[in-house]
């Protein structure tokens, strides 16, 4: 297990400085720096500027400098605004988003994972049509169409909810965004859960369960829940994924101040250091998580040994 | 003799094919059919529509700005706030991610097969090293790239086309690899090899057919996969540019004015639900049909 795990960490490496290679060159392949403006810009100013952010230097030094930087945990600074580094930046919207989504996250598993369970035990009663239903909404539902839907009904029509906006981790602002996530991932995770239960329900330890005199309970909770657990915890790292884009048009439908709206407005503004500090922190993330999920799977599963 | 003898001529005269008994199939899944159709009608009325309304989708019509859908005018879904027919910009923003997702599809499944067909042939170092990237890929918040690479690249149509083909084509690799892998090992494989089959003619008589099952399923899959990143690059205000206009740009438009006039959301949204839906079930669809285990 613990060579496994050292191995997966070590295969992890690569795959995150490729990202961040690729992203940087692509950045500076660009045609444009970032002070070229409509206003212009003395040729002294410009040099003091390009020497401030290490722009008269060779593109590999440039890049060894921003690798240095980030093995020290420093993003750089921000090309539009001015007085803010990305670390600033993130540290006040990555609260946010971890809040939201993380919030979202175990709504959804606790949620999904018992509409799932009980509409595999009760194949075509009520709530097994609603895991379906909600599957379905799911798939074809995109978040950036249920989210106005929602503003509509519960902020403009019902008016119990504010339609947007942020204050202060306040609930009242937070209520919608998360359930708007939790609706999306409980849809995927609800449809796994159930097929896989409905699967394991058929094989054969647990007829020899049954036949032991088992209450269905018993047969569920201590043999059956485990082995169908495992399509959902792999379900869980793509969804964990998933999330982030479903948080940029969260935060964007919600105008909510976290990573997404962060990104959204860097990519708008043509903030490349902000944008490239962001896709390297969601991509160390988006690494992690996977890994964990890998971990955890391996961790679970009796039938993969490393 | 008997009637189990007399009826072996008829078998014997109807050969079943895999694909005569996918059509027989898939014809008789009502659900797929019915969105077959409601497909069919959306592209079409996305092509003829605009020629036969009496707008155009860029031109705004001053008596009428963000008027109810009414018929008296003729604008039967509305206009939008800029007084342009919401029916023409849906159909014309209709033409432009339907068009996006078919191209986006055509070079991402191209590439997935060639990709996944490539490393399952040479297997080995070559196999392990083309797998290894598209692990990478899978690794990487594609909607991230995808924004930075339109921060970057701008957002030409077929710019956008490329992003979206950039990040889609992996799911095809894996599948057609792992089919490649197990179809070169089948027992009828090395029995074509063993009496004298030539390889060309192996690969298009045995693999490549065995091959176009999974591959069609996955298209059906990955169509409503592209039409989304689409919209969503658009509603984020990243994709397709103004005046020119797509499913997602409306939704967006939409969303910005929904108090006031919630219409010119909900047609969009709903056009883009439908499409969505129906690929689904046709996806769902065909999979029953070309499933081999379900004869």
């Amino acid at each position: 297990m613990w060579s496994y795990t050292l191995r997966r960490v070590l295969a992890a490496i690569p795959t995150v400085l490729v990202v961040i290679t690729v992203c940087y060159l692509l950045l500076h392949a660009t045609p444009g720096g970032p002070f070229d403006s409509d206003r212009k810009v003395s040729a002294a100013v410009l040099a003091n500027l390009q020497a401030k952010y290490h722009l008269d230097l060779p593109l590999w030094q440039q890049y060894l400098l921003y690798l240095k930087g980030l093995a020290q945990g420093d993003l750089g600074a921000s090309f539009r605004y001015a007085d803010w580094s990305v670390n600033d930046l993130v540290a006040s919207a990555l609260p946010v988003s971890l809040a939201i989504g993380g919030i979202a996250m175990a709504l959804a598993a606790v949620i999904g994972i018992t509409l799932g369970i009980v509409a595999a035990l009760r194949q075509n009663s009520l709530v097994d049509y609603f895991v379906m239903l909600l599957g379905n909404v799911g798939s074809a539902v995109p978040s950036f169409v249920l989210g106005p839907v929602m503003i509509i009904v519960f902020a403009i029509l019902l008016k119990w909810l504010p339609a947007g906006g942020w204050h202060d981790f306040e609930p009242r602002f937070m209520i919608l965004p998360i359930a708007l996530l939790t609706i999306i991932n409980v849809s995927t995770i609800g449809r796994v859960m159930r097929g896989s239960l409905i699967e394991v329900m058929h094989s054969n330890f647990i007829r020899t369960a049954r036949a032991k005199g088992l209450p269905t309970r018993v047969v569920v909770m201590r043999h059956a829940l485990k082995p169908a657990l495992l399509p959902v915890v792999s379900v869980l790292g793509p969804l964990a994924i998933s999330s982030i884009t479903a948080a940029l048009v969260t935060e964007t439908v919600f105008s909510l101040p976290g990573l997404g709206k962060l990104i959204v407005n860097g990519a708008g503004n043509r903030d490349y250091t902000l944008v490239l500090g962001l896709v390297v922190l969601i991509t160390l993330l988006t690494v992690t998580l996977n890994l964990l999920v890998d971990l955890a799977y391996a961790w679970l599963d009796p039938k993969i040994r490393y | 003799m008997n009637s189990t003898l007399e009826k072996l001529p008829d078998l014997a005269s109807a050969p079943r094919s895999l694909w005569s008994d996918a059509r027989r199939r898939f014809l008789r899944n009502r659900a797929a059919l019915i969105s077959l159709g409601i497909l069919a009608l959306i592209c079409l009325a996305c092509v003829i529509g605009p020629w036969i309304l009496p707008y155009a989708f860029d031109t705004a019509d001053w008596e009428s700005m963000s008027a109810p859908p009414s018929f008296a005018n003729s604008h039967f879904w509305g206009t939008d706030d800029a007084g342009r027919d919401l029916l023409v910009r849906c159909l014309i923003g209709g033409r432009v991610s339907l068009t996006v997702g078919l191209l986006a599809t055509i070079s991402s499944v191209t590439l997935g097969i060639v990709w996944g067909a490539t490393a399952g042939f040479m297997g080995g170092r070559v196999d392990a090293f083309m797998m290894r990237i598209v692990d990478m890929m899978y690794a990487i918040p594609y909607l991230l790239i995808a924004i930075l690479l339109v921060t970057i690249l701008g957002r030409e149509f077929y710019l956008v086309v490329l992003t979206i083909t950039v990040f889609s084509w992996m799911d095809m690799a894996r599948i057609v690899r792992g089919q490649t892998l197990s179809l070169r090992s089948m027992e009828y494989v090395e029995a074509a090899r063993a009496i004298g089959v030539s390889t060309p003619r192996i690969i298009f008589r045995h693999i490549v057919p065995n091959l176009l099952g999974v591959v069609v399923i996955y298209t059906t899959v990955t169509v409503p996969g592209v039409i989304l990143t689409e919209s969503v690059l658009s509603f984020l205000g990243l994709g397709i540019q103004e005046p020119m206009t797509s499913w997602g740009v409306l939704i967006q438009d939409g969303a910005k004015t929904m108090e006031a006039t919630p219409w010119i959301l909900l047609f969009p949204a709903a056009l883009l639900s439908t499409t969505l839906y129906c690929f689904n079930y046709i996806g769902d669809g065909l999979r029953d049909a070309l499933d081999p285990k379900e004869r």
